[in-house]
């Protein structure tokens, strides 16, 4: 499903020049659920936002779903990574004038999808992760591991190949990030790919694979056995 | 643009945001309202000069006939010429130029005029309805002569207001009968004319019982024209030169004058000395639109500037959007159609806003520099285009920095 080979990236920081991927070779299967794993300054977020189309490598290749992706203009970009990927993020990021049901179809609405159709499958989202009975709720009428899976609901949206989560229990209690991590298991166990940035031990343990990366380089990638959510609840 | 689901994204941040809007929408508004009562101005102004500066209608061409200079086509220099209801039909029929208003006159200077034991020497003039406008004469009381009264020959008479005060002292005149050379003329209304006393001491009847009454057959002293007026000065210049040489050269043909003889007949044009008027009234045009587009300007630049703020404080919101597949374009189309929108709606009451109180306020504004000021329709409209122009320009670079947003800065956890 991902294929990557060698990738570097450095961000320049006023003369000096910060090399923050060094050759980065990673691949995953479909159906696959990846931790990658690393302290902050590791450059697992950067690999993120590269696998999320949000940034650009400077060397190497990736290709996701047998598509090549690369020198994309914003709106190819944009156009892949609908089709593509959903994205969850630490803080939500819900916007927060609209409702639950509003924020869950917008990945539709880009898509072109008629807003009645918008409803009925944003609806069917909303009901997957249990909160069709909140579906007119703006975000801060929501608990944190509602708004979450709110989120979860709208990367689910669009049907994307695979789902990008950045450190998305960091903002729950541990009570709260089992029950989102019991909610990315079921969604995994249907088959969907899915790739979990995380620097907490416990997290990367619900995952099938972990990916620990340090300074730039994978220093460490084995398949475990999965701890399912279930248990810990 | 025209999308059900762009109008519907509008409509919601629109309503979700209700205060800024209201502020976008109020500076735009008063904008608009400024430009619509400063246009209304100049055009008051422009009539309260036209009506101060002139006695007579200030394009008016008058025909009027000499004795010839040069021996032509057999007659004899010296001959004296007369004009008839034939020439007036001539000019009026075969004019290539529009005329505005038109009228032959026949006129006596002294007419004995009496009403009881009141009486005085006033000019008796012949003229039809128009008349009215080429001497710029204001009906104060009744009317003036009409198109019916000149048909049935009617001895009807509009006096003066100079005629009035002499004959009729604290009287109203209207209804009542004057004694013109010896015969009853039932007065039908009271003028006041800019000229003064001078003016007002003539006594207008219809052209065609002047003739019979005076005994003058067909026979015309002068005749009258103004051209529509212009939007500059060298364009009414050049109509009211052309129709004066076309005038005269058919006059010329018609009454066998040689086309080289200047004193057989006399054309005045009144239109050089319109030159000031022009110049001043475009001069104030020129002002006025400019002050109302700089005060437009500047509630343009504040509608741009609240976008941007705008799009500061959705630089997350937008960042998500793209995270989640909004292209560049659609960030753009989603910022320029809300401002669009603002700036047309808001821009529309203050347009309304701004004709209503033109409309109820304007006529009765009679200052002496002053007068019914008022804007027209092509005014209005075109101050509607300029308004969603503006929309376009506030909201785009608002839009364009928006679309630049990159998702990755904007969606950095502080």
């Amino acid at each position: 499903m991902i294929e990557i080979k060698d990738l570097h990236k450095s961000y320049k920081m006023g003369k000096n020049s910060l090399h923050v991927l060094k050759g980065i070779n990673f691949s995953v299967e479909e159906g696959e659920l990846v931790s990658i794993m690393g302290s902050s300054g590791s450059g697992k977020s950067t690999l993120l936002n590269i696998l999320g189309m949000l940034d650009e490598a400077d060397e190497g290749s990736y290709t996701l779903d047998g598509v090549p992706i690369k020198n994309l203009n914003e709106k190819l970009a944009a156009q892949y990574r609908n089709k593509f990927l959903g994205f969850i993020f630490q803080s939500f990021n819900l916007i927060n004038y609209k409702s639950a049901l509003d924020n869950v179809a917008l990945p539709l609405f880009y898509q072109g999808v008629k807003r009645s159709e918008r409803i009925e499958r944003s609806m069917a989202y909303l009901e997957k992760v249990g909160l069709a009975a909140w579906a007119d709720h703006k975000p801060n009428e929501l608990s944190g591991g509602q708004k979450q899976r709110v989120a979860i609901a709208r990367a689910l949206a669009s049907d994307p190949k695979v789902l990008l989560a950045d450190e998305l229990t960091g903002a729950l209690d541990s009570k709260t990030s089992y029950e989102i991590m019991d909610l990315i298991q079921q969604i995994n166990d249907e088959g969907r790919t899915i790739l979990v940035v995380t620097h907490e031990e416990d997290i990367a343990q619900m995952c099938k694979r972990i990916v620990n990366l340090k300074d730039g380089v994978i220093i460490d990638d084995k398949k475990i056995t999965q701890v399912r959510a279930q248990q810990n609840v | 643009m025209f999308s059900l689901e762009r109008w519907q994204e509008v409509f919601e941040t629109i309503s979700k945001n209700k205060l800024r809007t209201f502020l976008t929408g109020v500076s735009v508004a008063s904008g608009i309202f400024i430009l619509v009562i400063l246009l209304g101005v100049s055009v008051g102004f422009q009539n309260g000069i036209e009506s101060q500066f002139q006695n007579d209608a200030e394009n008016i061409i008058n025909i009027y006939p000499g004795e010839t200079a040069i021996s032509f086509e057999g007659f004899n220099k010296g001959r004296r010429i007369q004009l008839r209801n034939e020439d007036y039909e001539i000019v009026t029929e075969n004019s290539k130029q529009e005329i505005e208003y038109k009228s032959p006159l026949y006129q006596i200077f002294a007419g004995l005029i009496s009403h009881g034991n009141n009486s005085g020497n006033y000019r008796v003039e012949g003229v039809l309805p128009d008349y009215q406008y080429l001497e710029k004469a204001d009906i104060i009381e009744g009317r003036f002569i009409n198109a019916n009264d000149n048909k049935a020959k009617e001895k009807y008479a509009v006096i003066g207001n100079r005629v009035k005060k002499d004959l009729f002292e604290d009287e109203s005149p209207v209804g009542k009968y004057i004694q013109v050379s010896g015969l009853n003329f039932k007065v039908v209304g009271v003028f006041t004319d800019p000229g003064g006393d001078r003016e007002e001491t003539r006594i207008y009847v219809p052209i065609a019982t002047s003739q019979i009454v005076f005994g003058a057959g067909t026979d015309i002293r002068s005749m009258g024209f103004t051209l529509p007026k212009e939007e500059n000065y060298d364009l009414a210049l050049k109509q009211s030169n052309a129709f004066a040489a076309q005038a005269e050269r058919m006059l010329k043909t018609k009454l066998q004058i040689d086309p080289k003889d200047e004193s057989a007949l006399f054309i005045s044009n009144n239109i050089e000395n319109t030159k000031e008027i022009y110049v001043l009234i475009s001069a104030m045009r020129v002002f006025f639109w400019g002050v109302g587009l700089a005060t437009l300007l500047a509630g343009i630049i504040g509608v741009s500037n609240i976008m941007l703020i705008i799009v500061k404080e959705r630089t997350k919101e937008i960042g998500i959007r793209k995270a989640l597949g909004a292209e560049p374009l659609s960030i753009v189309g989603m910022i320029l159609h809300e401002s669009i929108f603002v700036t047309s709606i808001s821009g529309l009451f203050g347009l309304i806003f701004g004709l209503v109180l033109l409309e109820i306020v304007g006529p009765m504004v009679e200052l002496d520099f002053i007068k019914n000021p008022s804007v027209n329709f092509s005014i209005a409209v075109s101050t509607l285009l300029l308004l969603i122009a503006a929309g376009a320009i506030a909201g785009f670079f608002p839009a364009w920095r928006g679309a630049r947003i990159k998702p990755i800065d904007a969606l950095r956890d502080e």
